[in-house]
């Protein structure tokens, strides 16, 4: 990649104002280094990434709705995470935070857990319980 | 209290936070030299490690492992600590930061709050430097950010001790020893000997058979997976090979500037050649995001399309076979 050739597209880098590093070759064929606004095609594959998630959050919230699944699957994927994330934060097994999904046995849990369940999601128990108290 | 401690911006923070180090102890490490003699270029398709619900590639050599290799070729010790207790974890930083001591620090994505939303992903492998504390507000310096920036007490505790796969547990690092002068030229060749292998493995999922297996990968997942996966799974190849740290061209431009670098350390006029055909390699992969990024950006992407990117792989690890098998003459 020569130096004029840095793409400068605009991107989500642009909210935080910071513009990344890239390696490019200058005139004489020297590396250098040039500051890049960012590039579409990685633009589009992180927007991809994140519009996947918004969906994951949506399904969660309507099966949340449905008494398809607990609060605590909503929050999960709204939270970016995925199971084994999940459970390594609260510190249980993988298998007790699935368990948890069901509307049954999320209904039944100590106030512990769900003081857990709240402080990784930094949202109060009522917020838990109930999804439609979650800001956004 | 502040230590007077030059941030400079890098591409990728595991390399900046090396370089930036050496330079604060008086050695003028360059980032491509630390990427190049850690050994840090790579391929490796890592099947069974799920991110963000698709499997993982990465384009670099595991996080730590760079410093790691780094020191122990030029001969620097590096004094290393996790813990399990926060407090303990807090104390140990404060007390570096009294004896005037930059200290480098793993930390997680997900609650970096200078970063933008869209960046913030559950990855523990991000590197910066802690050089001061002011009140309660430790001075930072993220090597990717431009400028300096400042995290609280709070907000540095979460990110030190993030969960998940490669969490970080407060890891704390430091350079303790260094030599009298640094043996750059026995660095460089060990580095890139062991690129060379790392590349040429005969292992299916490294290197340049990584490559391969993941152009029939590709190949597979439209009828395999479905179209929506499919796509999914190509974006976060192109994801993982253009994010924030790879310099652009999955590590590749970097590790061309290394070779051109020691060219001139080594007095070997056969590197900067092929540091050039590096650069072509380089801009191969930044052609295989565009036609990647063509299929994802239209849903209804035809199945040629995937066998069109697979070849350009293809290709792409035919050139990188014959570039190590090169470079390693070069280096004998």
């Amino acid at each position: 990649m020569k130096k004029d050739e840095v793409p400068q597209d605009k991107s989500n880098l642009e909210s935080a104002n910071f513009k990344e590093l890239c390696y490019a070759v200058d005139e004489n064929g020297e590396y250098t280094t040039v500051n890049s606004s960012g590039w579409d095609p990685k633009t589009i594959a992180l927007n991809k990434a994140i519009e996947d998630i918004n969906e994951r959050v949506e399904d969660a919230k309507q099966r949340v709705l449905n008494n398809k699944t607990s609060p605590i699957e909503y929050y999960m994927e709204f939270h970016k995470m995925d199971l084994p994330i999940l459970s390594s934060y609260v510190g249980l097994w993988k298998w007790r935070v699935k368990r948890h999904f069901k509307p049954k046995v999320f209904q039944k849990l100590s106030n512990n857990l769900l003081i857990k369940y709240a402080d990784v999601f930094d949202i109060s128990i009522e917020q838990l319980k109930d999804i439609n108290l979650h800001g956004n | 209290m502040e230590i007077n401690f030059t941030h400079h911006q890098s591409a990728h923070c595991e390399n900046g936070v090396i370089s930036n180090l050496m330079k604060h102890h008086g050695y003028n490490v360059s980032e491509p030299m630390a990427f190049g003699i850690g050994s840090g270029l790579l391929f490796c398709y890592i099947p069974f490690l799920m991110v963000n619900h698709a499997p993982a590639f990465t384009y670099r050599a595991l996080p730590g492992i760079i410093f790691k290799r780094f020191a122990k070729r030029v001969g620097i010790k590096i004094k290393r600590e996790k813990f399990k207790k926060p407090q303990q974890a807090k104390a140990r930083l404060d007390e570096n930061l009294k004896n005037n001591n930059p200290v480098g620090l793993q930390v997680g994505v997900y609650n970096l709050v200078y970063f933008p939303d869209e960046y913030r992903f559950h990855f523990n492998a991000h590197n910066l430097v802690v050089y001061g504390k002011e009140n309660d507000t430790y001075l930072i310096s993220d090597p990717v950010m431009e400028t300096v920036t400042t995290l609280t007490e709070k907000e540095l505790e979460k990110v030190r001790f993030a969960k998940g796969a490669f969490a970080p547990k407060g890891h704390i690092y430091y350079p303790v020893d260094f030599p009298k002068e640094l043996d750059l030229e026995k660095a460089i060749v060990k580095g890139i000997k062991h690129t060379c292998k790392d590349m040429l493995a005969p292992i299916p999922v490294l290197g340049v058979k990584g490559i391969r297996h993941t152009a029939k990968l590709i190949r597979k997942w439209p009828k395999k997976k479905g179209v929506k996966k499919a796509n999914h799974y190509l974006g976060q190849i192109v994801r993982m090979q253009e994010e924030i740290g790879t310099g652009g061209g999955g590590f590749r431009y970097i590790f061309a500037a290394f070779l051109q670098e020691s060219s001139k350390i080594l007095n070997k006029p056969d590197l900067s050649e092929l540091s050039k055909e590096m650069t072509l390699i380089g801009d191969s992969w930044r052609d295989f995001a565009v036609d990647a990024s063509r299929i994802y950006k239209n849903r209804s992407a035809k199945e040629d399309a995937y066998n069109h990117v697979a070849l350009q792989l293809e290709v792409i690890a035919d050139k990188e076979e014959i570039f190590f098998k090169k470079l390693k003459l070069a280096i004998k």
